[in-house]
């Protein structure tokens, strides 16, 4: 590697591609250099670190997701099959998916650090790992390709690349997805992989087989769901416990509850994901559920109006969302106080999208990138009123 | 004084001099590029996003805006003497709804199915910002030649981007241009299929965004200091 460094240097021959040399010189190696002059009191954590731990933090959900794609399989078939093979049909779904993402993205973030010679970031490391984590498992490649390259560059290169990005770039990809391709990524086809709904005719599948999701199951019939995919529950707690475990039909990655959580005690342990936006997220998110079951006597023909709260939580993309998605540092609020209000309010739309919206059985995508947009206005209240407060106190005190 | 002379003028009387001079020539280029009503002033943006789904309407409209701008540059340009300040924009806005309402009905009468499609955007000609923006910007205060040269480009600058943009937006949205599909079938069947995105008016907008992004990187002229 330092033998090729001279390449890359200033005059040498290879010199317009240093930033994909110093991309990965930094990171496969220590960085070399080090703060030289003055004294400053700093952590070894860098960018890349931080990300590092973001992707740690999802392996616990995408495991179960991985797993549960192939229990949804075999279960909608009416087979049983070994732990490792459901296990290995599953990876096979994903891991192409996470291949692509992040060929995709790695190659378009390279394209433009290399014409606006800027220094490579790892920013897309994280983004790469959670576009496939909100995808349904049959996804086509090509578009999640086409997705992945109009989110990197219309969610993050226009404003600048890493860190000046106004919206969540994952949440781009999938907004992208949502509204270009609704026939693959919403609706009741989908979400369980290997195409059953064609194979349905010639009925290989179990009784009573369902393809949505639980939210839409919520639209329809309210909190009592019985069957979901191939699977039929004997009572209300063993399906709470397959959604919080992660064996209900949904996208790759949200539908562990478990594993998530998990992912965010990682975060919050090692400060990198912001324990207040995750705290504030859930709170909006019950309040709203508690107001609209106060509701829900008069308005009989929404079911979902009347499910107990707490199923927001662990159905849909709500934790994902708000574990991994609203905490996403570039994109939230800054100051803490905002980091509240902005959770909360994040909360408080997802279910209003998802029980008030015909449409739109889930509404945690939407919900994060409409208070992406507001966070900046957000924190310039928090601070503003921050100002005022303390100009009051400093007048009070020169009067006195 | 010679380059504000009348074309009709120049044309007969003077056949030594160029038909247009430098200066007629940069009223049509400059709304092209470098001062382009949608990418630069920003006007007009929303027929751009509401025509554009398709090519076909997107050009009728571009026609009726062409028309509507060139004959009211024209009118305004030659009653400039004789509208008192205080009352031009009504003159203004009753010469321009007058011309709207030919297209309507020219269109209503020539090409019915057409004129469904554009619905109320035909009438909306009127509150183009396009063309109350040249008639006061320019028309009040030259003469008809060069007025009409204005117009004119400012109708083509316009119908550029509108036009650019439809291509766009058949192409990966219905997977065809003015209706002809262009997609062959067997892609269908690999899988592909047309990006719904492209249908929605916010694919317009970012792709009016794009063309700036591209027009601002070639053209260093409207790269602002800061």
């Amino acid at each position: 590697m330092d033998k090729l460094e001279p390449n890359f240097q200033e005059g040498g021959k290879l010199h317009k591609y240093w930033p994909l040399y110093d991309g990965f010189a930094t990171f496969l190696f220590t960085p070399g250099h080090a703060t030289g002059r003055g004294a400053h009191i700093r952590d070894s954590i860098d960018l890349k670190r931080t990300m590092a731990m973001v992707i740690l933090a999802m392996v616990p959900a995408m495991l179960l997701g991985m797993y549960n794609v192939g229990f949804q399989h075999f279960r909608a078939l009416g087979e049983d099959a070994a732990f490792m093979d459901t296990f290995l049909y599953g990876a096979l779904k994903v891991l192409p998916l996470i291949i692509v993402s992040y060929g995709v993205g790695l190659g378009v973030e390279f394209l433009f650090c290399i014409i606006k010679g800027h220094q490579i970031n790892e920013g897309f490391l994280v983004s790469g790992m959670l576009i496939p984590l909100v995808c349904p498992p049959d996804l086509p490649l090509w578009m999640l390709a086409v997705a992945v390259i109009f989110a990197v560059v219309i969610g993050k290169e226009v404003f600048g690349g890493t860190g000046m990005n106004v919206l969540n770039v994952a949440l781009t990809a999938r907004a992208f997805l949502f509204f270009a391709y609704p026939a693959d990524i919403s609706g009741d086809k989908v979400w369980i992989s290997g195409n059953l709904v064609a194979a349905g005719e010639n009925s290989n599948v179990v009784d009573g087989y369902t393809g949505e999701t639980a939210l839409a199951q919520f639209a329809k019939v309210g909190g009592e769901v019985t069957h979901l995919g191939g699977v039929a529950y004997d009572s209300l707690s063993d399906f709470l416990m397959a959604g919080f475990i992660g064996l209900v039909p949904g996208s790759v990655g949200e539908t562990s509850a478990l594993g998530i959580l998990l992912g965010a005690l990682i975060l919050i342990a090692t400060g990198i994901g912001s324990w207040r936006i995750m705290l504030s997220v859930v709170a909006g998110g019950l309040a709203m559920g508690y107001l609209l079951n106060g509701v829900a006597g008069m308005f009989p023909d929404n079911p979902y109006l009347a499910i107990p709260p707490f199923y927001h939580l662990i159905f849909g993309g709500f934790a994902f969302g708000a574990v991994f998605m609203a905490t996403d540092p570039v994109t939230a609020s800054q100051t803490p106080t905002g980091k509240y209000i902005y959770g909360f309010l994040i909360g408080v739309l997802a279910v209003i999208i998802r029980v008030l919206n015909p449409a739109y059985p889930e509404g945690m995508m939407l919900a994060i990138l409409f208070m992406n947009v507001m966070a900046p206005l957000i924190d310039h209240y928090v601070i503003q009123s921050n100002i005022k407060r303390r100009l009051k106190r400093t007048k009070v005190l020169a009067h006195a | 004084m010679s380059a504000e002379t009348t074309v009709q003028e120049q044309a007969p009387k003077a056949p030594a001099k160029p038909l247009f001079t430098a200066k007629d020539r940069k009223l049509i280029s400059d709304p092209l590029d470098d001062d382009n009503p949608i990418t630069v002033q920003v006007l007009g943006i929303c027929s751009a996003l509401a025509v554009t789904v398709q090519l076909k309407p997107a050009l009728f409209l571009c026609m009726g805006v062409l028309f509507v701008m060139v004959f009211g540059s024209a009118t305004i340009s030659l009653l400039r003497n004789l509208v008192p300040s205080r009352v031009r924009i009504i003159v203004q806005l009753v010469v321009v709804a007058a011309l709207v309402t030919v297209v309507d009905l020219a269109l209503k009468a020539l090409a019915y199915d057409v004129s469904k499609e554009l619905s109320v955007f035909v009438g909306l000609i009127i509150t183009n910002c396009i063309v109350m923006g040249r008639l006061e910007a320019f028309a009040l205060a030259n003469k008809p030649g060069p007025s009409i040269l204005d117009a004119f480009g400012n109708a083509l600058g316009y119908s550029v981007i509108l036009i650019i943009v439809a291509i766009f937006r058949e192409f990966f949205g219905s997977g065809s241009i003015l209706g002809f599909s262009l997609i062959p079938q067997g892609f269908y069947d690999m899988g592909y299929e047309n990006n719904g995105l492209f249908i929605l008016p916010p694919m317009a907008l970012i792709l009016v965004g794009i063309i700036i992004w591209v027009q601002r990187s070639r053209n260093k002229k409207l790269i602002e200091a800061n």
